[in-house]
């Protein structure tokens, strides 16, 4: 056992000082990739903006500046419409492959993303009913919103009532509990639907079921954005604890870390936030899912590293795919998850050959 | 430091997994758990490293009641090494490592000059060194094993609690492992499923049988032809080491044909 003394410095002490480098330039350069993706992303579209004048216009808007009379309407496209649109797409990005991590190991399955947990089914159970009965009705533009989001609430509390027993929650019991409430919310939703007496129900579950950012204004940001914002600062200062979470229950014990707790910590953290990003651009599937993974094969799988370099990959991505999703058939508009998977799944199955990625049983 | 084991009663739906368990582990000494499958050893062990409560009866760790430790204040003194010692990612075998400093340290908080130098020289104990970038994942069992046996010295614990440390190690890696235990100057609790080991490593054994102990002592007056017998429900034939002279167990196999298989 006592062998080669010699070479075991340079193994383990220079390795974390590198990567911790590396890791610093990899979030720096991810992070001018998605300003500048932000920047370009805004200026696509059916009217066509240089990213200087882009750049121009957010400057005016930010600074009260003051544009020609002439630029009045690509000023109101860039700051009205597109802005809002851009910047929830990279916060929604950022938000589902934060969130997508932290499922993943709060119920220790690789298959799992920020929906595994009944969220999106009853976001939209929530949102159809208000359509239906026009409760809330006090809240004006957001009624629907919030209708999802205390959907997504609700069923999270459900799933978490129904998933925890005498022995607290198992991370298969609340992955089962998750897909088979999910089943039932969707069965509610398509009773709600199948009588409802017009058809804008049916829209808005099309709506939720496909996501999309057409919905996007101003006010639809700040909930969202403090909700990601909360959830990025708690799950990078929780990195370690997510890394003994996932040697197992048993481990993390000895470890002095008590996994139930930490668990519960997650489920309601991943549950409010899900809720936030699906009650503004509705359930988009593959990102929570994928991304994780995707950063895992280029970084590794310390949390740490993950959650640092997930929100931006995420945000780029998401950007991106919303950029697609408007002017690749436009002016009609593809929904965000027809996007996701036709770039996703190749990308995913290419990087997992090439690598040898191994997650749990292989 | 030493533990002590006082009434340790664990109950679960109604079935009583270990009864009234009293046992000492002295400082620094190694004391082995046997007994049959499902006769309570991982149970006891996992009220030792706090992945259980006990229903009645307390464990003491140099004095202290460990359940009235914090959780990270147990596991700067104790440290374990379970049975699911597996890992949902590939994490490479020095990050695996490096957790065992997990509870002493806050959030993030980077290693220091020390731990690091503490978790290679781990390594370089476990033979481990060559593997330090490797996923842990894509390690046999037995590397993994040592692996996880690292990360507990990482721990700098003062208890050490093993769940059939030998699992999957070849015979070199056992008698490595348990000469380790032996020469590392801690207290050691370990369960054991091969008699001939534990007698050879164990200063004292206890024996469980249906939840009880049933026997507890040096390991020449714990092993004899009749517990076997009792406890084991296998004829043996126990004879002293002709080197260590600790008592060794020769069993003799013979041919049994399962019931309704044709002939």
């Amino acid at each position: 056992m006592r062998t080669a003394p010699d070479a075991a410095p340079v193994i383990a002490s220079a390795a974390p000082g590198r990567r911790s480098a590396g890791l610093v330039v990899v979030t720096i350069g991810l992070t001018v990739v998605l300003l500048a993706s932000v920047l370009v992303a805004i200026g696509v579209g059916a009217a066509g903006i240089a990213p200087a004048d882009t750049a121009r216009y957010l400057w005016a808007a930010l600074t009260g500046g003051s544009i020609g009379a002439d630029e009045a309407t690509a000023y109101q496209i860039v700051w009205q419409i597109r802005t809002p649109r851009v910047l929830l797409a990279a916060v929604v990005g950022a938000g589902l492959a934060l969130v997508g991590v932290a499922v993943q190991a709060m119920v220790r399955n690789a298959l799992a993303d920020p929906f595994v947990l009944g969220v999106s089914s009853g976001a939209s159970v929530g949102a159809v009913a208000v359509i239906v009965t026009g409760g809330l009705a006090a809240l004006g533009s957001y009624a629907v919103s919030a209708g999802a989001f205390l959907g997504a609430l609700l069923a999270s509390v459900l799933v978490y009532v129904a998933a925890t027993g005498r022995a607290g929650m198992s991370p298969l019991r609340l992955v089962l509990t998750g897909v088979a409430m999910s089943f039932g919310f969707q069965a509610v939703m398509s009773v709600i639907v199948y009588f409802a007496p017009d058809g804008e129900a049916t829209s808005t579950v099309l709506f939720w079921t496909m996501g999309s950012f057409g919905a996007a204004t101003w006010g639809s940001l700040p909930v969202v954005a403090v909700a990601v914002a909360v959830a990025v600062v708690a799950l990078r200062r929780s990195g370690r604890l997510l890394d003994v979470l996932a040697l197992g229950d048993e481990t993390a014990a000895s470890l002095g870390v008590d996994a139930g707790r930490v668990r519960r910590g997650l489920f309601l953290l991943s549950s409010v936030v899900t809720g936030a990003m699906v009650a503004v651009s509705g359930a988009i599937g593959f990102v929570g899912l994928i991304l994780p993974h995707l950063v895992r094969m280029v970084v590794g799988a310390g949390h740490a590293r993950v959650f640092a370099v997930a929100p931006p990959a995420g945000a780029i991505f998401m950007v991106w795919v919303d950029v697609a999703a408007r002017t690749v058939v436009a002016p009609r508009e593809l929904p965000l998850g027809v996007i996701t998977a036709l770039v996703g799944v190749p990308v995913f199955v290419a990087l997992m050959r090439r690598r040898g990625y191994l997650f749990a049983g292989r | 430091m030493d533990l002590r084991l006082d009434g340790l009663t664990v109950t679960i739906d109604g079935a009583d997994l270990v009864r009234d368990l009293s046992l000492d582990v002295a400082d620094g000494a190694v004391v082995g758990l046997i007994g049959p499958n499902g006769s309570g050893k991982s149970t006891a062990l996992r009220c030792v490293y706090r992945a259980l409560r006990p229903t009645h009866g307390t464990v003491w760790i140099g004095g202290d009641d460990l359940a009235g430790l914090g959780r990270r204040d147990g596991a700067r003194r104790v440290a374990a090494l379970t049975q699911q010692g597996g890992s949902d990612l590939d994490f490479t075998v020095e990050e695996v490592v490096a957790l065992g400093r997990a509870p002493h340290k806050h959030g993030n908080e980077p290693l220091t000059a020390r731990e690091h130098e503490l978790c290679r020289r781990a390594m370089e104990r476990l033979d481990l060194l060559h593997l330090a970038g490797r996923g842990v994942l894509s390690l046999s069992g037995g590397e993994r094993q040592r692996v996880l046996v690292a990360r507990a010295l990482v721990q700098e614990p003062r208890v050490l609690v093993l769940d059939e440390p030998t699992n999957h190690l070849d015979v070199r890696h056992q008698i490595e492992l348990l000469a380790m235990l032996r020469g590392a100057d801690l207290t050691v609790l370990v369960v054991l499923h091969d008699l001939n080991l534990a007698a050879a490593v164990c200063d004292r054994l206890g024996v469980l049988s249906g939840g009880r102990l049933v026997a507890a002592g040096p390991p020449a007056d714990v092993l004899t032809e009749a517990l076997v017998r009792d406890v084991f429900g296998v004829a043996a034939t126990v004879v002293p080491h002709p080197l260590s002279g600790a008592p060794q167990l020769l069993y003799t196999v013979t041919d049994t044909t399962p019931e309704g298989t044709p002939r």
